[in-house]
């Protein structure tokens, strides 16, 4: 065997992953990702190891239900052969190594900076001199937008290339959120620090994050969370995706100028995260997840109050969506905008919610369950076309999915007071390969620790990593004046991504 | 002149009925009617920040514009009562100095050297070359119907009293609440709401405008908004006496800032694309209207 599988959250010891020369290594990953069709990359990094550096691939395989790891050992002057010139979604990744180490990739179209670490190999690439993709007409123009935009969002640059109020070309230049979350991991020591950390990953993705976190943790520290634990956590992950969503549905009203669907799905939206307040004290649940225990133990007056929250919002949620997705005007805006074809999709290795929009089945809840989600046989909601109408659409879907399965957990629990467990110290010399289905979709953490058992790397990577391109793609032959809403409708984070 | 002061009376409230109403469509309670007038207010005691890209286009063009609506205004008579001035084709005159004011804009907005603002300077030229027809074939069609040529004979010489006047001036109200919604930059072509750069029409124009010379050209909307709904109500005024001409006049004020405000409230802005092609209907559907008219001559 040349690669090792593992399943979500199995936590191995880190010399039994195979190490191979970077050309078997190659063969054998264009080889799964050729062969295997539901097989995406998940995570391809670099670890440093003495003078050189240890490439590390995780190829998830969603019929299998298994995570293929396998690394290679590169000298940082290496020029190697690129992977993206057969696989585009891994351009990012190889971008990222490139940036961090200084390897160079033979046949990759163009290896542009990604967030500007202050440990970056090339010190001369400065946001200042981003190399842009430029055309030179008389005919086209060029429309930059930010990074400091109109609205209160997160920094990011957009650089349009138009012809009139056609977009031939869109370019996203990130990196001004770069924060180095990754070696924070590392500098801080507490667990409470980290856990605080990983909540911050990306504002609007709290559980997410901090579950991707808690489940690595404690596989390292070989904890096993009791039944009850898992299903709060659960709870608090789809309660976090029925806000955002909902928030969202309002956010695409507001750019279309539908005022009736901006208003009622932001009140609506309101009462759900919300509840976060009464259950965690904060909107945003931050401190709700913490690794071997809870804070704010679910109780069955918690879960009541949800049940009243949740029936007063369901039949308004509902009547507000049919109307407006039944609204001409709106379906004449969100219909054929923004397509992301479900070949584009596959090929740049898009996931999460945006995927599934465009008909690709991509849910770590169905192929790689942790948790309450292992053996929930959860069936994803997909829709066929990969337009703007879709990836509104599926947010409806998910969010009445979301309710179902929530009351089905209130049903199953059994509210027993957890007692927090002493985690025992990380395993040495240990990896451990963490995903969750967040609202926006897959998030990864790998995790691998020294011969003390302290953190030697950590590697996060948000959904928004692999969909940004989706969005740049997407916008292509559309209005200028669509770009908003196709933005909208993907939602992507730039903490998340920038890290 | 009387049309002039109640004119710029309906102004001091027009954009707030809007508001309001779009507030109380969504379920939430508003600001006072009166507010918009008094963030104009605001503004108008500021001093303006100049860009150092631009010239003196740019410093000119507010007042310019400001100055264009007046002038149209004075034209615009009540009922029988006319306006500053009255003159033979003097809807000709109104158009083309609303048109001057427009290309102040445009080409102070092109001064800026914004790409946003040349974008948004570019669909405004688009959409008043559009909607002009629309206008023209409708005082035409007016002037055919009354025999005479000017904003004053015209709309005192206007008699609804058959079923098919009914007809032609509901095509014609439908037709000057659009041209409204059109020129002012409102839904469904435009929204002022959003305040995204990329698809904002004249919004964006007005980015770099600041303080006094934001003040103006936000209060040049206002002027608009009620010049067109008295041009509404004159087509209703006719010979009536003055105590019912002004209430009439109010009360089409009122009902056009409604109907403005509930468009605005219940549909999605077009997709930017779609609206040259609404524009055009306009003016088939002035062209119906010219139709008609000559049914009744004949």
């Amino acid at each position: 065997m040349n690669f090792i599988s593992i399943k979500n959250n199995q936590c191995i010891q880190f010399a039994e992953i195979p190490v191979l020369p970077y050309a078997d290594f190659y063969s054998l990953i264009d080889n799964k990702l050729t062969t295997a069709p539901e097989a995406h990359c998940v995570a391809y990094y670099g670890v440093p190891s003495g003078k050189s550096v240890q490439l590390i691939c995780c190829i998830a395989d969603d019929a299998t239900h298994l995570i293929d790891v396998a690394s290679a050992v590169v000298e940082p002057t290496a020029v190697l052969e690129s992977l993206t010139a057969k696989h585009l979604a891994l351009q990012l990744f190889e971008r990222e190594i490139h940036e961090n180490f200084g390897i160079g990739f033979s046949g990759h179209p163009w290896l542009k900076p990604v967030r500007y670490p202050h440990n970056t190999a090339d010190k001369s690439l400065t946001m200042a001199n981003y190399p842009f993709y430029q055309i030179d007409s008389e005919e086209l123009h060029e429309v930059g937008v930010g990074p400091i935009h109109a609205g209160i969002i997160e920094p990011g640059h957009f650089r349009f290339i138009c012809n009139g109020e056609q977009i031939l070309h869109l370019e996203i230049q990130l990196g001004y959120q770069h924060r180095g979350v990754e070696s924070l991991f590392l500098q801080k020591t507490k667990l409470l620090q980290r856990a605080t950390l990983a909540e911050n990953i990306a504002g609007d993705t709290v559980i997410g994050h901090s579950t991707a976190f808690a489940n690595a943790w404690e596989s390292l520290c070989g904890f096993e969370p009791s039944r009850q634990l898992q299903m709060e956590r659960a709870f608090a992950l789809e309660n976090e995706r029925i806000a955002i969503h909902t928030g969202d549905l309002s956010g695409i009203c507001t750019d279309i100028a539908y005022q009736l669907g901006n208003s009622v799905f932001g009140r609506l939206r309101t009462p759900v995260i919300n509840y976060f307040q009464r259950w965690a004290g904060n909107r945003f649940a931050k401190g709700l997840i913490r690794p071997g225990k809870t804070n704010f133990q679910f109780t069955k007056e918690l879960a009541e109050q949800w049940l009243d929250m949740i029936g007063a919002y369901r039949p308004d949620f509902v009547e507000m969506a049919e109307q407006t997705f039944d609204l001409p005007s709106v379906l004449s805006r969100l219909e054929q905008t923004g397509r992301v074809a479900p070949e584009t999709a596959r090929a740049i290795g898009m996931v999460g919610m945006a995927a599934r929009a465009s008909n690709v089945v991509r849910d770590v809840r169905a192929s790689h369950p942790w948790g309450y989600y292992d053996g929930l046989q959860y069936q994803p909601v997909t829709e066929p076309v990969g337009d703007v109408y879709c990836r509104a659409r599926i947010r409806y879907d998910e969010v009445l999915r979301s309710i179902d399965m929530m009351r089905q957990m209130i049903d199953t629990m059994d509210y027993k007071p957890q007692q927090p467990a002493t985690l025992d110290a990380p395993k040495a010399d240990s990896f451990v390969v963490s995903l969750v289905e967040g609202w926006r979709g897959e998030i990864c953490h790998c995790a691998i620790t020294d011969a003390q058992g302290n953190l030697l790397h950590y590697k996060i990577k948000d959904p928004s990593f692999h969909n940004w391109l989706g969005l740049a793609l997407a916008v292509r032959n559309n209005e200028i004046s669509d770009f908003p809403i196709c933005n909208k409708s993907f939602d992507l984070s730039y903490s998340g991504h920038d890290l | 002149m009387l049309s002039f002061a109640l004119i710029f009376v309906a102004s001091l409230f027009f954009t707030g009925i809007v508001v309001r109403v779009k507030s109380l469509a969504s379920g939430r309670k508003g600001p006072g009617v009166f507010q918009p007038i008094r963030d104009i207010w605001r503004l108008l005691r500021k001093g303006a920040v100049y860009s150092r890209t631009t010239s003196l286009v740019f410093q000119l063009a507010p007042s310019v514009y400001f100055a264009s609506i007046l002038a149209a205004i004075a034209v615009v008579p009540l009922g029988s009562y006319a306006g500053i001035v009255s003159f033979s084709c003097d809807f000709v005159f109104f158009a083309y100095v609303l048109a001057l004011g427009k290309f102040f804009c445009i080409i102070a907005a092109l001064d800026t050297g914004s790409s946003f603002e040349g974008m948004g300077a570019s669909r405004e030229a688009l959409f008043s070359m559009l909607a002009e027809p629309a206008f023209f074939i409708l005082m035409g069609t007016l002037g055919l119907l009354t025999g005479r040529t000017s904003f004053l004979q015209i709309f005192s010489g206007l008699h609804i009293d058959s079923n098919l006047s009914y007809i032609l001036v509901t095509i014609a109200c439908f037709l000057l609440i659009m041209i409204c919604m059109i020129e002012n930059s409102r839904m469904p072509v435009d929204d002022p709401k959003t305040h995204l750069e990329l698809t904002m029409i004249h919004e964006v124009m007005i980015l770099d405008n600041s303080g006094f010379d934001l003040g103006l050209i936000l209060h040049a909307t206002n002027l608009k908004f009620a010049m067109y709904g008295a041009l509404i109500a004159n087509l209703f005024i006719g010979n009536m006496p003055l105590w019912g001409s002004v209430a009439a006049f109010f009360g089409i004020q009122i009902a056009t800032a409604v109907v403005a405000g509930v468009i605005e409230s219940f549909m999605a802005r077009f997709r930017m694309g779609h609206n040259s092609q609404f524009i055009l209907v306009l003016s088939s559907l002035a062209l119906l209207m010219l139709l008609g008219v000559m049914l009744i001559i004949n």
